[in-house]
């Protein structure tokens, strides 16, 4: 079970997509090819009767069952070990836990350092176990021939060795509502030494912590929707939110309020009761717990 | 059998109603055929605008014309639209309809007051599923598969539209009843199962999975209303539920139905094929066999939508084989289509040319199956662009090519008039032309990594992104053309008289447009379906 070189997943696939590709093109130029043929050859205007009454042959059927049988068989075979290989992750992986929400992901490491972006070393195949904090979400790296969905209360996880350095596109690939198509991070594969100089920054950095309810907010994935720098993304931007005067719509009917602790908290729990103008009614209630709203909002104050 | 008495009136004449009463209350199955018609097409077109909406929007990267919330309702009530309102229930409803109990020698179906409420069900579900669009919170947004946990939380209006499907469900279950009924009872003395049209083998397969697939669409549907609606939480893992239990149950019924959409085209095809090659069909035996091993084997992959989800290793295994063993009956029914063109006499007219083109796409979209049903090759490609081309290259290039394949060999028959040939081939190139661009290069993109349901996308996708828009396009314009063609034609073309393609099923024995009783005198019937040389003969 140990090889001298371990397969990548793209090793184990791509010569599958190979064989069917190849078997497929076979097929269909062998369709194609005989359908144009028959069509010029006996076109009416050449064979004005029809010259055989054939209605059927055994032989011919038992020919076209038994050979793609004995075909298809051999793409279920060779589909089902490639599989095997994204399955069986290698034992000394490094593990990450990939975290998605509506709409972002975040990865963290065993040290506990966190990132918006997932970073491994070249050449060590990395375990990614898959957590979701609210709906079903989907893990893909196409370059590497992996997906596996992220499902809520359920164990999912993934793996795969990045070969050369470089920056591989990460999309998240089950529908997971408004800005599911903005929910893309990167695989960030560095060289060995590399990684481990951004581990050594990561960690210090960890110790001037960030405001706690900035924490709170990228935690629960407001981020997602709620920019911190006044750009407009699928929901209002935060900043400068506190004491705002924001048109509304309440059960209805429009009016303008200023938001204050009492609004931000219901916009928080209750997201459904007053609507922003201009903005679609998707934001999901958060259950929250009393010291976090507070945290939450005193950070909201500050945010100018 | 075509003999020179005294002709009745047509159907389009005799009836004791006036008006649009005449229509909506009328257990002809010719007319519920025609509401049929008038009812799924007008759904498609609906579709196909906001098809190209949608290709309009990802023409670019970022914005084009819509918001992503906008866009995601759109694919939503493409989806649906589509599914739901167009493609199940159009090929029973309406061709199944107008031709089948001709085909099997009887004056209509068993049930005909059952028949017009399974078209009022139908229209009522379709009007909820409109009104959910505009109200409540808006147009459902969760794909046309209602996944848990995200349909129990969003905001939009998905009971509504929801309910709006689970009586559409039920028009679904009775035409089935119907027509296993008519199909068993009500054969013409002479019709024996080895003389049936295969269009008819085609709707009984057919009929069968409708009666026991539909079932449980409706159930899964109330599991979701019940868990938005009451909080049950079968479905969430918090409170012991299980969201992979919802994509099980949606699946048991939504592969089955895959074989509702496609199992009546290939029946079209099988019937017109050897029409225009004036040449029995290849395999009789084995075409219509093989419906039925679709029919029941289809019933037991649903799992392969879920190779990425999650489900054990075991059920990968177990799933992908039976995959692949349900692509066998596909390879045959095409193997005996192209073998019957062997030494035939063959005739390039519009159906015929669907009928070809039919086989073409079918099979491009049933290959890029096999690369969905093995395990390791569908874990790149699922939940991708490739999968969107993959569907629609056997949903619209197969069902629904198919389906322009009929309304070009049978409605002149009902209608009496024909349309004109010269802009139907037009049409046929340019859709043919325009759909392989855009669904092949979709698919291309999905090979690249663009997932499906994606508002917007990265740079490196953008020139296919703009192919694909182009190739809607071309297509658009044809299917316009076709439209327009096919309207003149059958309102005030040239008469179409008697049976010019010589055609041996009964429905080419009857007068042109069919009357209302259909046969003369109940028919005898002395020769096979696609016995050219029998026919007339005693
Ligand atoms: C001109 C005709 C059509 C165009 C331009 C078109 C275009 C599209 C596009 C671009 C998508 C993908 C949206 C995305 O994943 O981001 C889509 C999805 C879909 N289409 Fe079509 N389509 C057409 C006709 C049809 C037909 C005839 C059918 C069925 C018979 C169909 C069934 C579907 C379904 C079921 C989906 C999936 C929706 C979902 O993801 O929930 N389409 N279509
Ligand atoms: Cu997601």
């Amino acid at each position: 079970m140990n090889p001298a070189r371990l397969m990548t997943t793209t090793e184990a696939i791509d010569p599958v997509f190979m064989f069917i590709f190849g078997a497929c093109l076979v097929l269909l130029i062998g369709i194609t090819a005989a359908m144009l043929y028959f069509v010029v050859r006996y076109h009416r205007s050449k064979a004005p009767e029809a010259t055989s009454k054939a209605e059927g042959n055994l032989w011919l059927e038992i020919i076209w069952t038994v050979l793609p049988t004995m075909l298809v068989l051999a793409m279920f075979y060779y589909g089902w070990s490639g599989y095997l290989t994204l399955r069986n992750v290698p034992e000394e992986a490094m593990e990450v836990t990939a975290t998605a929400r509506m709409w972002s992901w975040s990865f963290s490491y065993a040290n506990g350092v966190t990132s918006p972006k997932l970073y491994v070393p070249v050449g060590r195949p990395v375990r990614v176990n898959l957590v979701s904090q609210d709906v079903i979400h989907g893990f893909f790296l196409p370059a590497f021939r992996v997906k596996r969905d992220v499902v809520p209360g359920m164990k999912n996880h993934a793996w795969f060795v990045a070969s050369k350095a470089g920056s591989y596109d990460l999309f998240c690939s089950q529908y997971c509502g408004t800005s599911h198509s903005a929910m893309i991070s990167t695989v960030e594969a560095l060289p060995e030494a590399e990684f481990a100089a951004w581990m050594e920054h990561e960690k210090s950095g960890e110790e001037q912590k960030e405001h706690p309810g900035h924490e709170l907010l990228e935690k629960h994935g407001c981020l997602g929707c709620h920019s911190e720098d006044g750009s407009a993304r699928v929901g209002p931007t935060l900043k400068g939110i506190w004491g705002r005067s924001v048109t509304v719509e309440t059960n209805g009917a429009g009016r303008v309020v200023i938001a204050d602790e009492a609004y931000l908290r219901r916009s928080i729990l209750e997201p459904g009761a007053d609507l922003v103008k201009g903005f679609p009614p998707i934001m999901p209630p958060f259950t929250l717990k009393d010291d976090e709203l507070r945290a939450i909002v005193q950070y909201l104050r500050g945010l100018k | 059998m075509s003999n020179a008495q005294p002709p009745q009136a047509s159907f389009w004449n005799d009836t004791g109603r006036s008006g649009i009463a005449a229509w909506i209350f009328s257990t002809d199955h010719k007319r519920i055929g025609l509401l049929y018609l008038y009812s799924t097409f007008g759904f498609f077109l609906t579709g196909v605008l906001l098809g190209l909406l949608l290709r309009i929007e990802l023409i670019a990267p970022g914005r084009t014309i819509v918001g992503p919330q906008t866009y995601n309702a759109l694919f939503t009530v493409h989806g649906v639209v589509m599914i739901f309102l167009f493609i199940l229930p159009s090929f029973p409803g309406a061709f199944g309809n107008l031709v089948m109990p001709i085909q099997v020698g009887a004056r209509d179906v068993a049930f005909p007051r059952l028949n017009l409420l399974s078209w009022w069900l139908y229209i009522i579900g379709a009007v909820i599923v409109l009104v959910s669009l505009f109200t409540g919170g808006g147009a459902p947004d969760t794909g046309w598969t209602f996944y848990v946990p995200f349909s129990a939380r969003t905001g939009t209006n998905v009971s509504l539209a929801v309910f709006g499907v689970f009586i559409i469900g039920f028009s679904a279950i009775l035409t089935g009843l119907n027509f296993i009924t008519t199909i068993h009872r009500l054969r013409a003395p002479g019709m024996t199962w080895d003389r049936l049209p295969l269009f008819t083998w085609s709707l009984y397969a057919t009929a069968w999975v409708q009666v026991l697939a539909t079932p449980i669409l409706a159930i899964t549907l109330v599991l979701v209303m019940a868990e938005r609606l009451l909080g049950t939480g079968l479905f969430d893992p918090a409170r012991g539920g299980d969201p992979l239990m919802y994509q099980h149950l949606f699946w048991i019924y939504s592969h089955p139905a895959v074989y509702i959409m496609i199992l009546p085209a290939m029946g079209v095809i099988s019937d017109i094929i050897p029409v225009f090659s004036r040449k029995p069909i290849f395999g009789y035996k084995m075409i219509a066999f093989s419906s039925l091993a679709i029919a029941a084997a289809g019933s037991l992959v649903w799992g392969h939508h879920m190779f990425t989800s999650g489900m054990s290793d075991t059920a990968v295994l177990v799933f992908s084989f039976l995959t692949f063993i349900v692509a066998i009956p596909s390879a045959i029914k095409v193997f005996n289509w192209v073998s019957t063109l062997y030494r035939g006499s063959i005739s390039l007219e519009a159906p015929m040319l669907f009928a070809l083109s039919f086989i073409l796409l079918f099979s491009i979209g049933g290959l890029s199956g096999l690369i969905l049903g093995a395990a390791a090759t569908d874990v790149h490609v699922h939940d991708t662009h490739f999968v969107v081309g993959h569907f629609h290259y056997v949903m619209f290039g197969g069902s629904g090519f198919a389906f322009f394949a009929a309304m070009h060999y049978w409605l002149p028959k009902f209608y009496g008039r024909r349309y004109a040939e010269k802009p139907a081939l037009l049409a046929w190139a340019l859709m043919f032309t325009g759909f392989n661009l855009l669904y092949f290069t979709m698919q291309v993109l999905g090979m690249k990594g663009m997932p499906r349901r994606y508002y917007d996308y990265l740079p490196e996708f953008a020139s296919l992104n703009l192919l694909a828009t182009v190739g809607s396009w071309i297509l658009a314009a044809g299917l316009v053309i076709m439209l327009v063609n096919l309207f003149r034609g059958l309102r005030g073309g040239v008469p179409f008289e008697g049976n010019p393609w010589g055609g041996a099923t009964l429905e080419w024995s009857v007068a042109t447009p069919p009357p209302t009783e259909n046969f003369e005198e109940e028919p005898l019937v002395t020769h096979g379906p696609y016995d050219f040389e029998g026919m007339g003969k005693p």
